[in-house]
């Protein structure tokens, strides 16, 4: 475990990507099997605990610490699993239990001793719930700070130390001089500890068989399209699509050594999703992997982003919810069409054969992104503006910009440079003054990174400001240096770790927030609810008085969208393509 | 009838003041009469009438700001008395750096203590610390939170070693506070073995020399020349905190920036400072020896000077222990919880 430990520790700091790879590549050739085969699984959450939960920890802590200094120390550290990794009072340390504290459970155990990352694995994976409080805690007695910290960041699932699931596949691939792909391929034959694929690249075995008829290829990203592009890029080199506001999906079918049909539908991350969508499985009628976008078509018309949340955000896939929030698959690419690999024809080729397969599938549940016609950079920048204007029809409210992509690019894993651009519709812009700032978390412990801002409106007592969301990016860190002290010289009250800051008619901070769009909220006062909120500039010239009022954000309402449910989580994940 | 503890010493805008005794201790503004603790920026300032010191921190003062820093000196030798006014005062090792020193504070049968800067973990620069028993200590509180205990330094030399392997063809550019702590980590480098030169930022060098003229053994420790950056490939380099992201650092081959502070053990420290490879290594004591060395002087009273004194004050409290804190300004990291965006063991050289 403390190897594990060590490694986690190293990699979290570790900004380059190649210096990530060496950490990587140097722990899994001086870590013996099982342990780095369980490693491995812990970097590409391939583990799964059934009664091992993040409150088991919460709870040993608070039975051992005095509240006052736990809490304290908290609002020093900025992170609970970190702060529980620290305080944690093992024999020999100083006790911080509260005054006349009956001593703990679990120290009545046998003496602690350092368990494998194995151990940690097994036990976790079978212990039953009554007896798990005892074992982790023996195990918190025995390691160090570090070991601690890594033992919660398995327990929770979440690693967080900057490891996609890509890049340690990709570094036992190095191991053997094999390109990531080929771990790729047959990954999801495999399960922990992996003896087998290290065998392999180690040249003691044979290849593992893909046990995976209908695997997942990395698909490949774009970069959003700057300024100074248009300059050195020839518009007759690229061919354009709408880009869509739903989630980016890659369905694949195979068929198994018995024949047995085999479909799959991954995220982008290959995260298989296919139990969530059995009604567009059932669509998959062909042999290939296709790349596309998911949506949800009523009546021929795509939805918003908040109607196919409201699908997603759903546990248990009941016909009803199918028939409510029919699946509907966009596509824009495809890989692979029976046993031939298509990534290297160009993006031309490739789109006539993805036309020709939708056309033999004839289902209205799968059809094809259009392309946008263009022959200069101006073209597309008007339909870009106006899509309705180039045949979106209804669904121009879907549509997020437009995707450029080079027509003879081969379909390449990753976000290589120079093949696919995104160029976003322009974000909507409000004038909001700052009403509260909020400390931040992690990297931005104790700085107030999180700001509420409101608008003006019409109150019973005169112009007040009615707060319309919260924002915690779009500035650079010296602009966080500068808002931080804003709002400690500026503070009238403190609630926690939240600070009110002056604000009224004649004195407060303009912030110029960027958003994506808005929707109608029970949950905010104002009654509206700001997709994607940033903070795009800092007006420190600008009067509060001056801000703009609610009545803007009513009329973008009234523009487009029509529902009326709050937000939820995913955004974060759906915007990092 | 035992004097009470506030006739012995009292707080000043100057600092901690000895009324019977007339002198200041570690003053931030210029005074009469000084006793200095030790050596570092924020506790031994030049411009003193007079300064009673040891031996090493006169001269780390005169190392520092030229031999007319104070109009006259007189060296305590550790652990003998001497009267000042109506206290006979003590100077006893305090473990921090080379020089430092508690000092003792007797009258009418009362002793307060105050310990300056210490810590209780080994360092082979300099003399450990002596409980000394006391009815008033008086502590410092830079990492009086539960959540900082500092590990074993060999374990984090090792990781600096083990990264010097692996990476053999990048610099390592060790962040660390040009008194003491640069000397500690060279130190505890050639307790593990290290036998290559160790390579010095200018603003190291005559201190790090100071230090081997008083018989510490730090090997072979050449000044980094400019125009050598490039070629230092595999080497550790010691430079001052200030250093670690500066352009200056940024000339040695692919630099991995690593910081030895007690600091570094919370992790969104290290990262606002884009340090890579921490190294918790600290002059200062951990929660848990600040808890040992309140109850090993049998202290029925502390005062907390800086750091996170709501905490060991707190715990002071739910022990038993009479405590208050002082909320001195002017010391370590100053208004560090309330600044984040300047965190002071910067300009404090004191973490």
């Amino acid at each position: 475990m403390n190897r594990f430990a060590a490694l986690l520790d190293r990699l979290g700091y570790e900004p380059r990507r190649n210096a990530k790879l060496r950490l990587l590549m140097d722990y899994f050739r001086h870590t013996p099997d099982p342990d780095r085969g369980y490693a491995l699984a812990a970097m590409t959450g391939a583990l799964m605990f059934k009664e091992a939960k993040p409150g088991l920890i919460r709870g040993l802590v608070e039975e051992r610490t005095d509240p006052v200094l736990f809490r304290m120390s908290y609002h020093y550290v900025g992170d609970l699993a970190e702060t529980a990794a620290l305080i944690w009072p093992a024999p020999g340390h100083e006790s911080v239990a509260p005054a006349g504290a009956e001593p703990a459970i679990g120290h009545n155990n046998p003496p602690p001793h350092v368990p494998t990352i194995s151990e940690v694995v097994e036990t976790l994976a079978t212990t039953s719930k009554s007896d798990l409080p005892a074992r982790v805690a023996g195990w918190m007695d025995a390691l160090d700070e570090t070991g601690r910290w890594a033992l919660i960041k398995l327990i929770t699932r979440e690693l967080r130390v900057g490891v996609s699931a890509r890049l340690a596949k990709t570094a036992v691939a190095q191991l053997g001089g094999f390109e990531p792909d080929e771990v790729e391929l047959i990954w999801h034959g495999l399960e922990p500890p992996y003896e087998d694929l290290f065998a392999w690249v180690e040249g003691r075995g044979e290849k593992p068989e893909s046990g995976n008829p209908a695997p997942f290829r990395p698909p490949m990203l774009s970069h959003p399209l700057e300024e100074e592009d248009f300059e050195k890029l020839d518009a007759s080199e690229f061919m354009a699509e709408w880009k869509w506001d739903g989630i980016r999906l890659q369905a694949v079918s195979g068929r198994a050594s018995d024949g047995r049909p085999v479909r799959r539908i991954y995220s982008r991350t290959g995260e298989d999703v296919s139990r969530a969508f059995p009604d567009l499985v059932d669509a998959l009628d062909f042999e290939g992997a296709i790349d596309g976008e998911l949506l949800i078509v009523r009546e021929g018309r795509v939805q918003s982003f908040n109607v196919l949340q409201q699908r997603l955000n759903r546990k248990a896939v009941t016909p009803k919810l199918v028939a409510e929030f029919p699946a509907h698959l966009r596509v824009y690419d495809i890989l692979t069409e029976g046993d031939e690999d298509l990534r290297d024809l160009p993006f031309r080729e490739r789109r006539q054969r993805l036309e020709a397969l939708v056309a033999r599938l004839g289902d209205p549940r799968i059809d094809l992104s259009p392309m946008v016609p263009f022959s200069s950079w101006e073209d597309l920048a008007a339909a870009r503006s106006d899509p309705a204007s180039v045949g979106a029809g209804p669904d121009a409210d879907a549509i997020e910009g437009c995707m450029v992509k080079r027509a003879g690019s081969p379909y390449l894993p990753g976000r290589p440079k120079g093949h696919w651009y995104k160029w976003k519709r322009d974000p909507y812009l409000v004038d909001a003054v700052m009403m509260y700032g909020q400390r931040g978390h992690g990297k931005r412990s104790s700085f107030y990174s999180d700001y509420t801002f409101g608008v003006w409106r019409d109150g019973p007592g005169g112009e007040e400001l009615v707060p319309v969301g919260k924002a915690y990016h779009g500035f650079t860190d010296e602009e966080l240096v500068k808002l931080d002290r804003y709002v400690r010289n500026h503070t009238v009250n403190r609630f926690g770790p939240v600070r009110e800051v002056e604000y009224g008619r004649d004195r407060g901070l303009v912030l110029e927030v960027a958003f994506e769009g808005l929707q109608r909220s029970t949950r905010h006062k104002s009654g509206v609810a700001m997709r994607f909120p940033r903070i795009n500039r800092i007006r420190w010239d600008k009067p509060a008085a001056e801000a703009d009022r609610l009545e803007t954000l009513e009329k973008i309402l009234e523009r487009g969208e029509k529902e009326i449910h709050p937000l939820k989580g995913r955004e974060a994940e759906r915007r990092e393509g | 009838m035992a004097l009470r503890s506030t006739d012995i010493l009292t707080q000043t805008p100057q600092g901690l003041y000895c009324p019977l005794g007339d002198f200041h201790i570690d003053p931030v503004r210029p005074v009469e009469r000084a006793l200095v603790t030790h050596g570092h920026s924020d506790h031994a300032r030049s411009g003193h009438r007079s300064v009673m010191a040891t031996r090493e921190t006169l001269l780390i003062m005169a190392v520092r700001y030229g031999a007319e820093f104070a109009g006259s000196t007189q060296e305590a030798p550790l652990g003998e008395s001497l009267r000042v006014g109506d206290v006979t005062v003590r100077f006893t090792p305090a473990g921090h750096v080379l020089g430092s020193a508690q000092i003792s504070i007797e009258a009418g049968g009362t002793r307060v203590v105050v310990s300056g800067d210490y810590k209780r973990a080994e360092d082979p620069t300099c003399l450990p610390y002596e409980v000394v028993p006391c009815d008033v200590f008086i502590t410092e509180a830079t990492f009086g939170l539960p959540v900082f205990r500092h590990p074993d330094t060999r374990g984090e030399v090792r990781k600096l070693l083990a990264s010097v392997a692996l990476f053999p063809e990048r610099a390592h550019i060790v962040g660390a506070y040009a008194l003491g702590k640069a000397q500690r980590v060279m130190a505890l480098l050639r307790e593990e073995g290290y036998d290559r030169p160790i390579y010095l930022h200018g603003a190291m060098e005559r201190l790090t020399e100071f230090y081997k003229s008083e018989g510490i053994s730090l090997g072979e420790t050449p000044k980094v020349v400019a125009a050598e950056r490039p070629k230092l490939a595999g080497a550790v380099v010691i430079c001052p905190p200030s250093s670690i992201q500066d352009l200056w650092s940024r000339r040695f081959p692919d630099p991995v920036t690593c910081f030895a502070s007690g600091w570094m053990r919370v992790r969104a420290r290290a990262r606002q400072k884009g340090v890579e490879l921490p190294l918790v290594i600290s002059d200062h004591s951990d929660w848990d020896d600040l808890c040992r060395t309140i109850r090993e002087t049998g202290a029925g009273e502390v005062w907390v000077t800086h750091g996170q004194e709501d905490a060991l004050v707190h715990w002071c409290t739910t022990h038993g222990i009479r405590a208050r804190p002082l909320h001195m300004l002017g010391y370590g990291d100053e208004g560090e919880a309330e600044e984040a965006s300047s965190p002071k063991e910067d300009a404090g050289e004191t973490a």
